[in-house]
């Protein structure tokens, strides 16, 4: 039975560090950082990585404001979350991988947070976000001869055709057969097909605009009635334009502005220094607390030493299984709860030391100075847990911090002290059991 | 047994000496708020060649940029201004590209509305009101009195103008911005300090519950006798990770891991020097 229970920790033991292995550390034997099998019929697929947020990773954070002065209010939640799918397709096609975008309300102002790890191109990302990509297609309206002389073709295709960018099916990029020039060709579905069949056919002879976000792209001049429901779009693009337009068609239009209201860009080159830094001094802090408890309390710091270390693997495992994205306020949360697993383990040592005093034999030392020490751990580490549960406002109650920075912090003060609690009660109170009790 | 609380008086002056720097330096200097409050923009630039600050000063004066601090460190740039929008940063870099004849790697680029900041600390207040009234609650349950729960409070507003008034000074002296961070900081501070008096509190509990004619001050010196040797050997150990961060750790995380650092000694020090005389005083009262 002892050997059993053995084995079931040992294992329990590997699979930790298993999963705590840095994963982008080349060893020279491959070790995979997923599980994905099949038992009783269920598949098991789950895959390990240490997710960094956008300070410690780089990456832009940008926040929008929508405009919500056009939208009727019954409409507002479906044009908010039809918003957010949009720039998620953008986004998407521009090729961030796990973009995450939220919705905030602040009272009266709805904002769209869109966080874009790993992306170094900031300034295209914003201009391709925050377009509105309204499609509209225009013919001439009623003017009178002598205005139509002077002013430019744009400004007289003044009359909505009803057609629109919500009738386009496709949008691709192509290249004209004799200039080699990018376009962006248009195919419409069957209601667009129809309308502009109409359109066409009544224009013969006339300009048409197709129009983005009310600026004037290309204003051809129809020579035929055109029934297989497709258009180009010429224009001065150089290919990134055309590119960029195709994507925009082909998400859809947002159906409300926005306007970007605070950004935030950290290079890959700087995050990557912090974490270097930062993990390096950590280690070494780390070490000197270890030395500390060792040199201080002597076998019984040896103990809390190791207890400590399964402290950080269980933690770190949960960190990956969530898994946590974690940002420097997140790193200073799991140190402060480091702090207070240290804490836990001194005080329990205390405790055992004062019953010892007290003239105890060890065996009733340990068990009173156990529960005695549980005591204050459990008050204290609760008081702890209600600070970070209202700081995570896992509700999302508008008057509570919604931005991830506080909420980063709280979680992983939270993880962290809820293991320490079961590090300290289970894993220190085992280990003294198994190493202490010959003496 | 020590008796701690004979030496009160020493303990309200140092407390007093602290916090009245702090209100001083507060008053008279006040903060630097980072644009995270203020609204505006930060950049940080990383040039392949040094460059002068007057042909730099000059082409933002060209710009039409209001500048509000400028710092170069070797290649680096470190750049303030008002809020720029996207189209004013681009032209910015472009033109500092071609009339310095350098080229810029974008190291950070932030830009903030001056009302974001505004609404996330104004949230970030609501919630540690909330968090307050939660740890009374559950102290005045857990001890089954007021006075343990109110003491501790009382501690924990004392290391929020020690922390609060040390950084005022940082700011004065070493430029540290009162940012996202430092709000981080602070909400730290303030549940390591409840976390740490707590761990006081239950041994003067235990002593005056077990031997129940015990006065609360003589429960109060034993438990403070006892614990002693724990609350220093345990602000060691934080302060030791704290301090290897400090001095070892990235630039942007400094001020903050000082600011933690600030935080967990005055939380250490107020829980058996500020909590516990206020827990018996409130006691005393009560009895009379």
């Amino acid at each position: 039975m002892k050997l059993i229970k053995t084995i079931f920790i040992a294992a329990i033991l590997l699979g930790l560090i298993w999963v705590d292995l840095p994963e982008n550390i080349k060893t020279k034997y491959k070790v995979p950082n997923k599980i994905d099998f099949n038992i009783f019929g269920l598949n098991i697929k789950k895959e390990f990585n240490t997710k960094l947020g956008l300070d410690l990773k780089g990456g832009s954070n940008l926040v929008f404001e929508a405009d919500t002065s056009k939208v009727k209010k019954e409409d507002l939640t479906d044009a908010l979350n039809s918003a957010r799918d949009v720039i998620e397709r953008r986004v998407n096609f521009f090729g961030v991988t796990e973009p995450q975008i939220q919705t905030v309300k602040s009272g009266d102002v709805y904002r769209l947070s869109v966080d874009l790890p790993g992306i170094s191109n900031y300034e295209e990302a914003i201009k391709l976000i925050g377009q509105t990509a309204q499609l509209t297609f225009k013919e001439l309206g009623q003017t009178d001869a002598k205005i139509a002389t002077t002013t430019p073709i744009f400004l007289q295709l003044t009359k909505e055709t009803g057609l629109s960018g919500i009738h386009i099916n496709k949008s691709t990029i192509e290249f004209d057969s004799q200039t080699g020039k990018p376009q962006v060709g248009l195919k419409f579905n069957k209601q667009g097909t129809d309308l502009f069949a109409q359109i066409t056919k009544r224009n013969i002879g006339k300009p048409v605009g197709i129009f983005l976000d009310n600026m004037p792209l290309t204003t051809p001049v129809v020579q035929t009635e055109i029934l297989d429901g497709s258009a180009v779009i010429t224009g001065n693009f150089t290919t990134d334009e055309a590119k960029k337009l195709t994507i925009a068609i082909n998400s859809g239009a947002l159906p409300l502005p926005i306007k970007l209201v605070g950004q935030k860009n950290i290079g890959p080159t700087l995050g990557d220094i912090e974490v270097k830094k930062s993990v390096y001094a950590g280690a070494i802090g780390l070490i000197m607390v270890l030395l500390f408890m060792i040199i201080y309390y002597g076998r019984l710091g040896l103990i809390a030493s190791l207890a400590l270390i399964i402290y950080g693997l269980i933690s770190l495992f949960i960190f990956k299984a969530i898994p946590v994205v974690l940002t420097l306020p997140g790193v200073a949360g799991f140190i402060l709860s480091i702090g207070m697993a240290v804490d836990a383990n001194i005080l329990i040592f205390e405790r055992i030391k004062e019953e010892l005093r007290a003239g105890k034999n060890f065996d009733i030392a340990v068990r009173l100075g156990f529960g005695r020490a549980i005591d204050a751990i459990k008050d204290a580490n609760i008081t702890t847990l209600i600070v970070a549960f209202i700081l995570f406002n896992p509700l999302n109650w508008e008057f509570l911090p919604q931005f991830g920075m506080v909420k980063g912090f709280a979680l992983t003060l939270a993880i962290g002290v809820a293991t320490s609690l079961f590090t300290g009660v289970v894993i220190t109170k085992r280990l003294i059991n198994i190493f202490y009790k010959t003496r | 047994m020590i008796n701690f609380l004979k030496f009160r008086w020493l303990y309200i002056l140092i407390s007093a000496v602290v916090i009245g720097a702090g209100l001083f330096s507060i008053v008279k200097w006040g903060f630097r708020y980072s644009i995270d409050f203020t609204g505006g923009s930060n950049f940080e630039f990383q040039t392949n060649k040094v460059i002068e600050k007057n042909q730099l000063l000059k082409v933002l004066d060209q710009n039409k940029i209001s500048m509000v601090s400028l710092k170069l460190e070797n290649k680096n740039i470190l750049l303030r201004t008002k809020v720029l929008d996207q189209k004013q940063e681009s032209l910015l870099k472009k033109d500092l590209e071609t009339k310095l004849k350098i080229k810029i790697t974008v190291l950070r680029s932030e830009t903030v509305g001056p009302i974001l900041g505004k609404e996330a600390i104004g949230k970030t207040l609501i919630a540690s009101i909330l968090a307050v009234i939660g740890i009374l609650i559950y102290m005045s349950f857990a001890f089954k009195g007021f006075n343990f729960a109110f003491a501790a409070i009382l501690a924990m507003f004392h290391d929020l103008l020690v922390v609060i008034g040390t950084y005022s000074l940082l700011s004065h002296f070493f430029g540290a911005e009162v940012d996202m961070m430092f709000v981080t900081a602070v909400l730290t501070t303030m549940s390591f300090s409840v976390h740490d008096t707590i761990i006081i509190f239950d041994k003067i509990r235990e002593y005056h519950q077990e031997q129940g004619t015990l006065e609360m001050e003589s429960a109060s010196n034993q438990a403070l006798t006892e614990t002693m040797v724990r609350s220093l050997n345990n602000s060691m150990t934080i302060i030791f990770m704290l301090l290897a961060l400090t001095m070892m750790g990235g630039s942007t995380i400094r001020f903050f891991i000082l600011t933690l650092l600030i935080g967990t000694i005055t939380g250490t020090y107020s829980s058996p020097f500020v909590a516990t005389p206020i827990l018996v005083w409130l006691e005393k009262k009560r009895k009379k």
